[in-house]
């Protein structure tokens, strides 16, 4: 019955939500949706072997003038050697910015009526790859040039199928602000003698967060990357939990370093060196285990004389004495054999 | 006796209007001055008197303030049975001792009014020297909320009102020029909606959206803003159900309000709003019981789009064609920044194709509106000239008429308009040319300014920050502790300067807004 918010849950971030919903809001947009500058990921990611080739997952996003409107979005896959600009796009909007380096946030607000296409339209399979891009495309192709195919009797059948116009959707007695712009004295760009908005119908809008957190841990090196900001922003979230839990039994605390945190009910045993790793609750730790970089989950058992660095741990898994594990990714309920490498 | 006979004969003058006041809730004003006549006079005779009857006064005077209000119904049908006792004496008390009587009662009446009025004087402002000092029972005239920034006891009702209707109270934002510290003036960074939650539960989806369009200027004119107001109603109602056990009518005003008051933190209404909104809880009050919800909704609804159609639109075609009378045969016509009304009468001129006639466009900064005029003008093909508000004596000797489009008419005939339009019809006047000033009678409003300052509106102080070459110079404005910046959004231009007022009524004086305003609310 009206306008959707859609969020994929594997988004980890603190950003002002009004900012994208006031977007949308305000200038009455189909689209709007989030994304943020990527950093490089410097470190090395455990359990993948061979250098990922990020040139491939590029995505090129052109925003107007003002970083709002989006005008332009293509995956590198999806193209050849050459970037496709339309004309009219340039025609409308002289001067747009081309980017690279941005992460999709998988955060959008979508109006009613591209909900209502979605149903009807069987062959979009995918929010991102395929619905996204065609609303960019189509905010600036007219919809009467699909009018003209509708007519046609030949191939009907395929006909319906592209014919299913967003235009065809958006509903015309949604005429809530069409009076008020012919009064309203706002115009958003200058130097034109077009009307507001170019009296497009549809419009997409990108909201570009440069700092702050935001993370989509859908890769494995997002992931650990998470992790490892984890304590340092449960600071800025504001959590009052200490980082080591209250209920974790820790013979000496002075080897637990400060930006580790311990579950619950762990216990973790003598000359143990925690560092830059996170604990999972319900652990066993032994003595003497060096544990840096780690990602280690509920359940787990650890041996004496462990040193373990740059891995994935997952739950229940037991690694007996004296194993040395380095940027390893083990599973769950593994057990590891003891002096393994 | 005869001293004393003089504050006993001006007593029962006193008193009788006392009585009178405290049975009906208005004073007229001659009941009023004659109040003040009075205390003047015993506060000259109690200089004068130290006798025992100053005294009692002051001694009454701290028990009286425990229970003034308590008290002051049971003096009164005391007195008025004291002077029709007095005037037919009974037999059981003498005249002397019915007059002492009579004197001791209204002494403690006088003592007792005037330890309220200290109080009260106390818990008014002092900078508010036109708050008129409030009587105990008459009707208070107050000042809108949105006038009254520096004085803490208001904004404090204002957050708790907010509050009760879970409206987040929006922050001022910069420091204030002092003159204009009594008004708002918020940041178009911040937005409410900052602090409301995403989907919003108290505030109806489109309130919220409208109140963001208003706040970031997307709508701007009173027109538009109008007009947007309305259809946002017209969704509002058509999303209400009554709950059970409440009537439409009482139901629905008690629902509007939480969402004008989100509006009004957003950005302050207009009077053409004010206007529209007045008249929608009229309507909505005077449903009829009888009918059911639905045909209730329905019949309302009607109502706003008859009143968009009659008072809007209509309005603007007649104006549009008053005016084109008044456009003559080569006309060279000034206009200033961007009015909507003024926009649809040259263009329909333009289209009648009889006059032949060019237009100045005048703008100024920050909103430099008069952009918006000059596409939406040279669209329809009309010559248009562009300058800026300080070259207007340049262009004025060659101008035959100025056009002006006005947000609001104040009942002595001044004009509320965008800043600057002051500036222009002064000018005009001193070049002699005519000053025409369009405006439909809804935005005709029962206020009275004299000035800009009372009552206007501030702009975000940002705006005037402008970029030259990636440099802004005012950018560091806020850590300047001397340096302030006022972005004033109206003006008040005084009656004498417009010449003629063209509204859907016909073509009227400055000085007939009033009778207007008159017959409007007759016919109401």
């Amino acid at each position: 019955q009206t306008d959707v918010l859609v969020l994929s849950c594997d988004l980890i971030t603190d950003v002002d939500l009004y900012k994208v919903v006031d977007l949308f809001r305000t200038h009455d947009a189909t689209l709007s949706m989030l994304m943020k500058k990527t950093h490089e990921p410097t470190e090395v990611v455990p359990g993948q072997k061979g250098k990922k080739k990020p040139v491939e997952q590029r995505d090129f996003i052109g925003v107007d003038d003002t970083g709002k409107r989006l005008l332009f979005m293509a995956n590198e896959a999806d193209l050849d050697e050459e970037l496709v600009i339309k004309r009219s796009i340039l025609q409308k909007h002289p001067r747009m910015h081309i980017r690279t380096g941005l992460m999709d946030a998988h955060l959008y607000c979508l109006k009613k009526y591209v909900v209502d296409f979605l149903v009807e339209n069987r062959t979009i399979t995918s929010l991102r790859s395929e619905l996204i891009p065609h609303l960019v495309r189509r905010q600036f192709s007219s919809p009467s040039v699909q009018q003209g195919l509708d007519n046609k009797e030949e191939d009907q059948k395929k006909k319906e199928q592209a014919s299913l116009d967003i235009y065809s959707f958006i509903k015309e007695d949604n005429s809530l602000l069409k009076p008020a712009p012919d009064n309203s004295c706002w115009n958003d760009h200058r130097g034109d003698m077009n009307e507001t908005l170019h009296e497009g119908k549809v419009r997409c809008y990108v909201h570009i967060m440069k700092e702050g957190l935001c993370y989509r841990v859908n890769n494995l090196g997002l992931y650990i990357e998470a992790n490892r900001q984890v304590p340092k922003l449960l600071f800025h979230l504001g959590l009052e939990e200490p980082l080591v839990h209250g209920s974790a039994q820790i013979t000496d605390k002075g080897m637990v370093g400060s930006d580790s945190i311990i579950g619950s009910s762990t216990q973790v045993g003598e000359k143990t060196s925690i560092k830059r790793s996170i604990v999972g609750s319900m652990c066993t730790i032994k003595d003497k285990v060096k544990i840096t970089n780690c990602i280690i989950m509920n359940s787990v058992t650890i041996e004496e004389g462990c040193c373990l660095q740059g891995s994935v741990i997952c739950h229940n898994a037991v690694i007996e004495k004296g194993a040395d594990i380095k940027d390893c990714l083990i599973g769950s309920d593994q057990r590891l054999e003891a002096r393994g490498k | 006796m005869a001293a004393r006979d003089a504050p006993g004969g001006a007593g029962p003058e006193a008193a009788a209007p006392v009585p009178a006041g405290l049975q009906a809730p208005e004073l007229s004003q001659e009941e009023k001055l004659q109040l003040r006549k009075e205390k003047k006079q015993q506060k000259k005779k109690k200089k004068s008197e130290k006798g025992p009857a100053a005294e009692p006064p002051e001694v009454g005077t701290p028990s009286e303030p425990g229970q003034p209000r308590g008290a002051q119904p049971a003096p009164a049908p005391v007195l008025a049975d004291g002077i029709n006792d007095g005037e037919k004496p009974t037999g059981g008390k003498s005249k002397a001792e019915l007059r002492a009587e009579r004197r001791a009662k209204q002494e403690a009446e006088r003592a007792q009014k005037q330890a309220k009025k200290a109080e009260l004087n106390q818990a008014a402002t002092a900078a508010k020297p036109r708050l008129t000092p409030t009587e105990p029972q008459s009707v208070v005239k107050r000042l809108p909320e949105h006038v009254q920034v520096d004085d803490p006891a208001a904004q404090r009702k204002l957050a708790k009102k907010l509050e009760r209707q879970q409206v987040p109270l929006r922050q001022d934002y910069g420091t204030k020029v002092n003159l204009f510290s009594h008004l708002h003036q918020y940041s178009r960074k911040k937005p409410l909606t900052q602090q409301m939650s995403i989907p919003s539960t108290v505030i109806h989806p489109a309130v919220v959206r409208l109140g963001l369009q208003y706040s970031q200027g997307i709508i701007n004119g009173s027109n538009a803003r109008c007009i947007a107001l309305l259809e946002v109603f017209k969704q509002l109602i058509r999303d209400y159900s009554t709950p059970p056990n409440e009537e439409l009518s009482r139901d629905l005003v008690s629902k509007l309000k939480p969402h004008i008051s989100f509006l009004t933190q957003c950005r302050p209404l207009s009077a053409s709003m004010g206007n529209a909104i007045k008249f929608l809880k009229k309507e909505i009050s005077c449903l009829p019981d009888s009918l059911r919800e639905e045909e209730a909704k329905e019949k309302l609804q009607d109502t706003i789009d008859k009143y968009l159609r009659e008072k809007i639109v209509l309005a603007a075609e007649a104006i549009s064609r008053s005016a084109f009378e008044k456009i003559n045969d080569n006309d060279v016509i000034l206009v200033y920044g961007c009015s909507s009304l003024v926009n649809r009468t040259l263009c329909d001129a333009h289209a009648k194709k009889g006059r032949a006639f060019r237009v100045i466009v005048v703008d100024s900064r920050p909103r430099l509106e008069g952009r918006e005029t000059l596409r939406r003008l040279v669209r329809k093909g009309i010559h248009c000239t562009y300058v800026m508000i300080n070259a207007i004596s340049y262009v004025l000797p060659e101008v035959s008429k100025v056009l002006l489009g006005a947000h609001a008419l104040l009942a002595n005939g001044s004009v509320m308009s965008r800043v600057g339009t002051s500036q222009i019809a002064l000018v005009s006047k001193a070049y002699n040319v005519p000053v025409l000033v369009c405006c439909e009678t809804y935005k005709f409003c029962e206020r009275v300014q004299t000035d800009s300052f009372v009552s206007n509106e501030l702009d975000d102080p940002d705006d005037l920050i402008v970029l030259r070459k990636g440099q802004a110079q005012l950018g560091g404005w806020a850590e300047n502790k001397s340096l302030r910046l006022l972005n004033l959004v109206y003006d008040v231009t005084p009656p004498d300067l417009v010449d003629l007022v063209i509204t859907d009524l016909g073509m009227i004086p400055c000085t007939s807004v009033p009778v207007v305003l008159r017959v409007k609310s007759v016919d109401q």
